[in-house]
């Protein structure tokens, strides 16, 4: 096994015994990221003087008997957390040469487990897109298929994960930016509780859903790095208080008398056969080590891509009103007024994608159109939070894809509703605030990743974990890796 | 629900966007889709339904009014496209 393939795990035992220093594993993943980069293209900014420094840290954290979990662990973020002194794109040309003055709270408690920052991944701009190809900056392929999508908005963050240019990423979640690439990639990716990772230096796309969540190698490591950055933070008015478990505690504890819930309207929106075959023989698995299958139902299913789609647009049309060339991002030095400032500068730094989903939330924030867009879409939300409390009753864990279908070819969805619809199975987590993670389980008949998706209630990520570990341990090791 | 394209140029002037002629036009065909998806939501009967801005019942998050140190002038000023060493630069408002 080479020193790049290592879990977290792995490797923090690996340093932890002395037996191979920080700065030789990060020298190999900068090594592999040189070797594979062009290929999969999942950074925006690799930083190798500041990787080798934080690693010199890190070996004398180690040498002085101090090892905190991530000590030492090369971990790359996703180009949307601010990292201080380091660029911060948000894969947009309006923030392409944006140095933050601080560093984001998940950032920050990275660095206090001792984490090695590799570099920062490439993304949807402005974290809009479920492809990762509406970024000017770089546009990731997919490591099992160069040809194909990684997925989105975290696009890059799954990439890196899956070609081994990190041990684990951190990425956001706001529609299924997490699970969905996670799933396409075939890693493990974690969507928080909403509340549970500060969001304080994310850059905010849409506030009441955004969430900050690992993207791992493997189960375990999903554990280690969620415990890395859960935690409220005073800076976060929307932070939680909850107290965090120990979620690496909580693995390997038998699934028996665990109820998981089968939502029948997440097997009615168009399911590719092979998705619903790997998915339904990890049901049959789970079944058999003693679990409770049921059929639930979910009756709103269907209505939660239009309800976000009014509520995320409307939302990013207020967070992205900041970016007006006059304190950072690009400026127009043609403009010869204030306004023309604002509406020559924001044209221009802005994509396609970004610039379409400001004027849906502008429009259903507008005068006569607020009640029967953005409020009637917010009761929406209500009932679909009101369907997850009733399924809730019944089960312990939902259980389902993530996407209706493996990766696509890049460039083959050009009509931005088709896209849309790719989410129909993630984005109910979102607007009812709940923990979900996408978890691989088989590949299609083109050898590309498919992911099964668990839901759980509200800050029950031990229950999600410990599900997946023995859900993990069941299917046993991973017999093929993406060749690169 | 169709759109006009008056109708998002309307938007886009409140956006502060600048959009040339022939993306109002994609825009259009576009959000007409769209608004045309999204009028799904007018089947559900939502009598009565309280509407939810946030999925967890949070309240107001109130620390104490305490002075605290905070970004430096420099380091606010150091992403300006510019800057005269104590403020943003502008052009004229009108």
């Amino acid at each position: 096994m080479e020193i790049h393939q290592f879990t977290i795990a792995q490797l923090a035992a690996q340093l932890a015994a002395r037996k191979l220093s920080s700065r030789e594993a990060t020298e190999a993943v900068l090594a592999r990221i040189e070797a594979t980069g062009e290929q999969v293209n999942a950074y925006i900014t690799v930083d190798r003087e500041g990787a080798l420094a934080d690693a010199e840290a890190a070996d004398r954290r180690l040498a002085a008997g101090e090892a905190p979990t991530l000590c030492g662990v090369p971990i790359a973020v996703k180009d949307l957390l601010c990292t201080k002194g380091l660029r911060t794109t948000g894969g947009s040309k309006i923030l392409e040469n944006f140095v933050p003055p601080y560093s984001a709270t998940a950032v920050e408690k990275l660095r206090e487990a001792g984490a090695v920052l590799v570099g920062k991944t490439t993304l949807d701009e402005f974290a809009m897109g479920s492809s990762n190809e509406h970024c000017p900056l770089a546009v990731p392929h997919n490591p099992w298929n160069l040809d194909h999508i990684c997925g989105g908005s975290s696009g890059g963050s799954a990439a890196a994960v899956a070609a081994d240019q990190c041990m684990g990423a951190l990425g956001t979640d706001t529609g299924g930016s997490i699970r969905q690439p996670a799933s396409h990639c075939g890693v493990v990716g974690v969507k928080p509780t909403y509340g549970r990772v500060s969001r304080y230096g994310v850059l905010a796309f849409a506030s009441s859903l955004d969430q900050v969540g690992p993207l791992t190698k493997d189960v375990r490591d999903a554990a280690l790095l969620l415990n890395a950055i859960c935690g409220h933070d005073p800076r976060d008015s929307t932070s939680v208080r909850e107290p965090v478990a120990d979620f690496s505690a909580e693995l390997g504890r038998p699934l028996a008398g665990l109820r998981f819930g089968l939502p029948r309207e997440y097997f009615e929106v168009g399911l590719d056969e092979d998705v619903k075959k790997a998915v339904m023989t990890a049901v049959n698995r789970l079944q058999e080590a003693g679990a409770e299958i049921r059929e639930i139902s979910l009756p709103r299913t269907e209505y939660g891509v239009a309800a976000y789609y009014l509520i995320a647009p409307a939302e990013a049309s207020s967070n992205l009103s900041r970016y007006d060339g006059v304190r950072y991002g690009y400026r127009d030095q043609e403009a010869r007024e204030l306004l023309d400032l604002y509406r020559r500068s924001r044209s221009r730094g802005f994509g396609r994608e970004v610039k379409r989903r400001i004027i849906i939330g502008t429009y259903a924030l507008s005068s006569g159109y607020y009640e029967a867009y953005y409020g009637k879409a917010s009761q929406v939300r209500a009932l679909i939070i009101d369907d997850f409390r009733r399924a809730f009753e019944e089960c312990d864990l939902i259980i389902s894809p993530v996407t209706p279908t493996p990766a696509w070819p890049l460039g083959d969805k050009s009509d931005p509703l088709s896209m849309y619809l790719t989410d129909i199975l993630t984005i109910p987590t979102n607007l009812a605030g709940l923990p979900g993670m996408s978890l691989p389980c088989g590949f299609s008949s083109k050898g590309l990743p498919i992911g099964l998706q668990l839901q759980a209630p509200h800050f029950r990520e031990d229950l999600l974990l410990r599900a997946a570990a023995a859900i993990e341990e069941q299917q046993g090791p991973a017999d093929r890796r993406p060749q690169l | 629900m169709q759109i006009g394209s008056d109708k998002v140029a309307e938007m886009a002037r409140l956006a502060r966007l600048e959009l040339e002629s022939d993306e109002i036009k994609a825009l259009t065909v576009e959000l007409s889709g769209i608004l045309e998806y999204v009028a799904k939501l007018q089947q559900l009967d939502t009598t009565g339904v309280e509407p939810v801005s946030h999925a967890l019942a949070v309240v107001n998050a109130f620390r104490e009014d305490e002075v605290a140190p905070s970004l430096s002038r420099e380091e606010a000023l150091a992403n300006a496209p510019a800057a005269t060493g104590e403020a943003f630069v502008v052009p004229k408002v009108f």
